[in-house]
């Protein structure tokens, strides 16, 4: 099978029903969807599919072939974070990780078909997402700030200080 | 376990036809046939070795997707994501907008909530009980033979043949009502959804109250409390007997009710 990932193209072994989780993490090797659950429950695989939010743990990797898919690492990397990413540090959004990537890219999709910071539409559009450390209130502050297009300097704030200090950055 | 799985799906011949010609020939009489739809429920079951089928019918691409109108005629092809279903009116598209999350949705398929085989954990097939509601018809082929019956009679034998399209008359009124899912992953534990045809005629259904979506004949002249002479609710992890058998009741005088505003 033929699959983009991130704009890069991977040829890969195995069957068309292999999940397409187990493809992007034991075969191409990207590491941003998680295998949370593997039952769809959780929404940690969560990755897009030629612009739409899929469950990598419930796709067959056929389906996804001839696709463009984008997993976190696509959305932007720690010398260039997306405007999304921004906002998750500024507002605290992620604690342990292990949904933001899931929860980033079905944010990314939802504000990418015009989805705007209203509260409710977001929780709908997240509906599927587990998180079990922020109580989900600062993560929907997030994408709010990242739908209405708010600009962040992360100079200024604590996490951006820790973020520059773990990517390396003289302080 | 991940390992695991893309060693046991090598075992697994992968069908994949681009055509309802195509599904239809390869699916055959269904024997040692697991048809896959949208992945959402199966995939699961594969990964976790519940399935080990010889074939798996992959439908994605077979070109059965889509939702059609002709007069009050709506037609449903089996692989139109189930998120295509929720602007139509009441019951079919509340009820879809309460299938699961947006993203499994999107994915999930109206053909695979409607043939699920019922769960180790409780009853499958959302949409059962709204399309009974609205009188569908299911279009469905084995061994080369295509026939359409309606979806109460096809339902038993799901598991038998390939559903290819459903079909039903807009109603000139729905309703839908149906017990909050504690978690977006969790099936329907219980919903009742009613129509009144063209004609006058209202017809009652449940989802979760039996093993697959069942018609409540009982209560459509308008005693809710008859809708329990049609089933027998039954114990799950989502919920007991004793709990479905008192909503029921609830939720159907709630669709009468709704029914009887739009009169």
């Amino acid at each position: 099978m033929n699959l983009t990932v991130n704009g890069v193209a991977h040829e890969v072994g195995g069957s068309e029903l292999t999940p397409l989780l187990d493809v992007l993490r034991l075969e191409v090797g990207v590491m941003g969807p998680k295998a949370g659950c593997h039952q769809g429950g959780c929404g940690s695989c969560t990755v897009l599919v030629d612009g739409e939010p899929r469950r990598s743990c419930l796709l067959p990797a056929g389906y996804a072939e001839g696709t463009e898919i984008t997993t976190v690492e696509g959305l932007g990397g720690p010398e260039a974070l997306a405007p999304l990413q921004q906002a998750f540090v500024h507002h605290y959004a992620a604690q342990c990780g292990f949904c933001t990537s899931g929860m980033m890219l079905a944010a990314q999709a939802y504000i990418d078909r015009g989805g705007t910071d209203d509260h409710e539409a977001i929780q709908a559009a997240l509906g599927g997402h587990m998180c079990r450390c922020t109580g989900y209130s600062k993560i929907i502050d997030a994408v709010a700030a990242a739908a209405r297009g708010d600009s962040f300097d992360l100079t200024t704030t604590a996490v951006g200080k820790y973020t520059r200090m773990a990517n390396g950055g003289a302080e | 376990m991940a390992a695991a799985t893309v060693a046991m799906d090598a075992a697994t011949e992968v069908l994949t036809p681009t055509s309802e010609e195509e599904a239809i020939e390869a699916f055959g009489d269904g024997t040692d046939v697991l048809v896959v739809g949208g992945g959402t429920i199966v995939v699961p079951d594969l990964t976790y070795r519940r399935l080990q089928p010889k074939k798996a019918l992959l439908l994605g691409r077979s070109g059965m997707s889509g939702v059609s109108k002709n007069g009050s005629r709506v037609t449903i092809g089996a692989t139109t994501p189930v998120q295509a279903l929720v602007d139509l009116p009441a019951p079919v598209g509340p009820c879809a907008a309460n299938v699961a999350d947006f993203e499994i949705r999107s994915q999930g398929t109206v053909g695979g909530n409607v043939c699920a085989g019922e769960g180790h954990e409780a009853p499958r097939g959302d949409l059962q009980g709204a399309l009974l509601a609205v009188g569908a018809t299911a279009r469905s082929a084995s061994a080369g033979d295509v026939t359409e019956e309606p979806l109460e009679d096809f339902l038993p034998r799901r598991g038998e043949r390939l559903l290819l399209s459903i079909s039903f008359d807009e109603p000139a009124a729905g309703a839908y009502a149906g017990l909050d899912r504690p978690h977006t992953h969790d099936y329907t534990a219980l919903s009742v959804s009613g129509a009144r045809a063209a004609d006058g005629t209202v017809r009652l259904a449940a989802t979760g109250a039996g093993s697959h979506g069942q018609r409540l004949t009982s209560a459509e002249s308008g005693d809710a409390e008859a809708a329990l002479n049609d089933v027998s609710p039954h114990d799950d992890a989502l919920a007991s007997a004793w709990y479905r058998t008192k909503v029921l009741p609830v939720l159907v005088r709630r669709v009468l009710d709704e029914l009887k505003e739009s009169e």
